[in-house]
């Protein structure tokens, strides 16, 4: 058994005609104008299998252009798995994400700076000193590598969070790009049994990231049968641009045939264009030239299809999350990568806001609900992000939590068959002939079975909103609970084995 | 024999089972005698009414409300241990007069004048007959005059009165008026619930008590009629 995710009658923007006609459009892109590259390997897989590599003088950087011919796009994304399986320490937490069934699982992200504690203080009115009010107050941490592991713990015990995607950029005294990768692994995979997915820092050290998932997994074969650990690398800078570094660490992964995704972060209104059709059109070029890559090197690689488009602010150029546009764009990759028949890695879930609360709530729920009815197999973003993707509170995971059980639940299939109709004529006849006339009886199955939302789980009971209060206490709680650390034995083994760990981790 | 019988009432009860098609809390129960079947043949067996009635039905409740309390149960398992012990009462009520048991109390309950939400009332009615009153419900839409008459009557110890609408809630005022015109008032104690109901409301129309809920009406109904016994 795995994370059942919840299946949705998709919700699509585009129609197959829109899509075929933004697929035409970003093949069109691809050959004319082309895109430029930076990394000498793609440029070469890609001129052997028949594109128009043409060196360019951009100073001080090797830079080709790349004009694709259709065929190589249409040849190399066909050998893209359609069923793509991430693993997890606990396989019950696997996730498997088929690009054919619109069955959604909630994600973190991003890997935030910023780390966002909550306190409650007592406030007293001015007008009325006997009048006191309790608040929360926030206070920016740095990101380290325990936070990492907090949140990870935090993921293990929030039932909707599916998969573990580095939430904060861990900037220890004692971390630097050389011990990054592997910390930041460590940290995550030690304080969840659910699938861990992160982006590489240093190229350099993916051997002993992935020598410290075999060993953790049981071993090399293991591991790809049960790929307890991805990456993310975004190979397009937007527009248009295969970045040397990410390109390679795309090309590195490929190889050692470990889940990837590609994915791109185009900016409707300054780094794409802002129209629909035109920003659909250049990200889905800029991840199928992805896809297309890690297929040239490894024929087969298990990839998703990864769209993050944003839109920009017109006041201050950052990405903007909270607008209905954001929305827009994600569903319509959904549309473009169910057209593939690839899993989609898609977005949602953060608001522009640096701290929880009403604008928090309203932003990020919008884009919960409506990416989630697209039917994207992965939406990454999901929990805890705030300020954009600068900060990681995990209050705000908790809540989010609670709103995505509240979406899954809605997404849930209706069950109109004979047998459910039969029951409720049943139900009809029985209680009208009682003097009460109540169906309270035959709720009582149901909501021990869990079928029943229960009411808000942060709910305020009196006149001030306590919702952040309840949230913060339920956030104390889950981090009371027992932690479900990697085996002592293999801990020694990962330690004996892999350089660059910190010892400070190996302790309890 | 008797004390097994008693047991199997008490958590048929505690199941919220009228009868035997009845599913209880528990899965697999239906098939199974419910409380009605049971109260029947412990009738049948001469167990005495007092023993149905205070280690059957009142312990059973007793039950179901310490796990409504410590959130184990939900309203719907009240309300249905509840019906199971109203529609046992039902059974039961022929018995009484020689067992020495007698009904907690008389409630007389109405949704007032042009009002014809009722599911409120419905509930308290449940939840009275379940903790042991002796209820008569006059349904919803019921003039002033008719619970005037029927306060007259009945002789119960309290009036519930219930609306859902702003625009029918001023009949209870209207209501203890014609009380108290008729010289009943004193006789009978007042209680209001329903949506746009409140405490303040209450006490502006010269209520008795106001019940929030169900299980609120049902404590103020146990207060006021401990105040009248004393």
């Amino acid at each position: 058994m795995t994370r059942q995710g919840i299946v949705v009658q998709p919700y699509s923007r585009l129609g197959r005609e829109q899509v075929e006609s933004i697929h035409r459009a970003s093949l069109s892109i691809l050959d004319d104008p082309g895109i430029l590259c930076f990394n000498r390997d793609a440029a070469e897989l890609f001129g052997d299998r028949g594109a128009v590599v043409t060196p360019l003088d951009q100073g001080s950087h090797a830079c080709w252009l790349l004009r694709m011919p259709e065929k190589l796009i249409a040849d190399t994304l066909s050998s893209a798995p359609k069923v793509v399986t991430l693993g997890a320490r606990d396989h019950e937490n696997s996730l498997v994400l088929d690009g054919a069934e619109p069955r959604v699982h909630f994600a973190s992200g991003s890997e935030a700076n910023t780390w966002l504690d909550m306190d409650i203080e007592v406030f007293l009115s001015q007008a009325s000193p006997q009048r006191s009010v309790s608040l929360p107050v926030f206070t920016r941490q740095k990101g380290t590598v325990e936070r990492l592991g907090q949140a990870a713990h935090l993921c293990e015990h929030l039932a909707s969070w599916d998969s573990f995607l580095r939430t904060v950029n861990i900037q220890d005294e004692d971390i630097n790009d050389d011990n990054k990768d592997v910390n930041k692994f460590f940290a995550s995979l030690n304080g969840t049994t659910k699938h861990v997915m992160s982006g590489l820092t240093e190229i350099t050290q993916l051997d002993n990231v992935v020598k410290m998932a075999e060993i953790i997994a049981g071993g090399a074969d293991a591991l790809r049968e049960n790929p307890i650990i991805s990456f993310i690398t975004c190979t397009v800078k937007s527009p248009l641009q295969l970045v040397d570094d990410t390109t390679q660490k795309a090309i590195e992964v490929a190889r050692r045939g470990l889940p990837l995704v590609i994915s791109s972060s185009p900016q409707g209104g300054s780094t794409a264009p802002i129209s629909e059709a035109g920003m659909v059109a250049q990200i889905n070029a800029e991840i199928i030239i992805g896809i297309a890559l890690s297929q040239l090197v490894n024929p087969g690689a298990p990839v998703l299809y990864g769209s993050v488009p944003v839109r920009a602010r017109m006041d201050d150029l950052n990405d903007s999350y909270g607008v209905p546009e954001f929305s827009q764009y994600n569903i319509d990759c959904v549309d473009m990568a169910r057209y593939y028949g690839l899993p989609c890695y898609s977005t949602g879930g953060v608001s522009d806001v640096s701290v929880p609360g009403i604008q928090a709530s309203v932003e990020r729920l919008f884009s919960h609900i409506l990416v989630a009815l697209s039917g994207a197999q992965y939406i990454h973003y999901a929990f805890g992000l705030l300020e954009r993707t600068s900060t990681f509170c995990p209050v705000q995971a908790v809540l989010d939590d609670a709103h995505i059980d509240m979406v899954k639940r809605f997404l849930h299939q209706p069950v109109v068959t004979e047998s459910t109709i039969s029951e409720c004529l049943d139900q009809v006849r029985k209680v009208m002939a009682t003097p009460q006339k109540l169906y309270v009886r035959f709720v009582r199955s149901a909501l021990r079975s869990g079928a029943i939302t229960p009411p808000y789980p942060y709910e305020s009971k009196g006149m001030t909103d306590e919702t952040l209060l309840r949230a913060g206490e339920r956030l104390e709680e889950i981090m009371a609970l027992p932690r479900r650390p990697i085996e002592q034995a293999i801990v020694d083994q990962v330690f004996a084995e892999v350089p660059g760990l910190l010892p400070r981790l190996r302790t309890r | 024999m008797s004390e097994e019988i008693i047991n199997k009432i008490r958590q048929n009860v505690v199941q919220g089972r009228v009868t035997q098609d009845d599913e209880g809390v528990e899965e697999g129960l239906a098939g199974q005698p419910g409380v009605t079947e049971l109260v029947q043949q412990a009738l049948t067996e001469g167990v005495p009414v007092s023993d149905i009635i205070s280690k059957g039905l009142t312990e059973g409740m007793s039950i179901v409300g310490q796990k409504f309390e410590s959130k184990e149960y939900f309203i719907p398992d009240m309300l249905t241990s509840a019906e199971a012990v109203g529609a046992a009462m039902e059974l039961l009520e022929p018995h009484l007069a020689g067992s020495g048991v007698q009904a907690k109390g008389k409630v007389l309950l109405a949704t007032v004048k042009h009002d014809l939400h009722d599911i409120g009332k419905s509930i308290v009615a449940t939840l009275l007959r379940g903790a042991g009153y002796s209820v008569h419900d006059l349904g919803n839409d019921v003039d002033t005059e008719a619970i005037v008459e029927a306060v007259r009557a009945e002789r119960p110890q309290i009036v519930g009165l219930s609306a859902l609408l702003t625009s029918t809630m001023e009949s209870m005022k209207d209501t203890v008026r014609a009380l108290e015109d008729n010289g009943l008032r004193d006789t009978v104690k007042v209680i209001v619930g329903g949506a746009p109901v409140s405490e303040e409301f209450a006490q502006s129309i010269g209520a008795d008590g106001y019940g929030a809920d169900g299980f609120q009406a049902v404590a103020v109904v146990e207060s006021l009629a401990s105040q009248a016994a004393t």
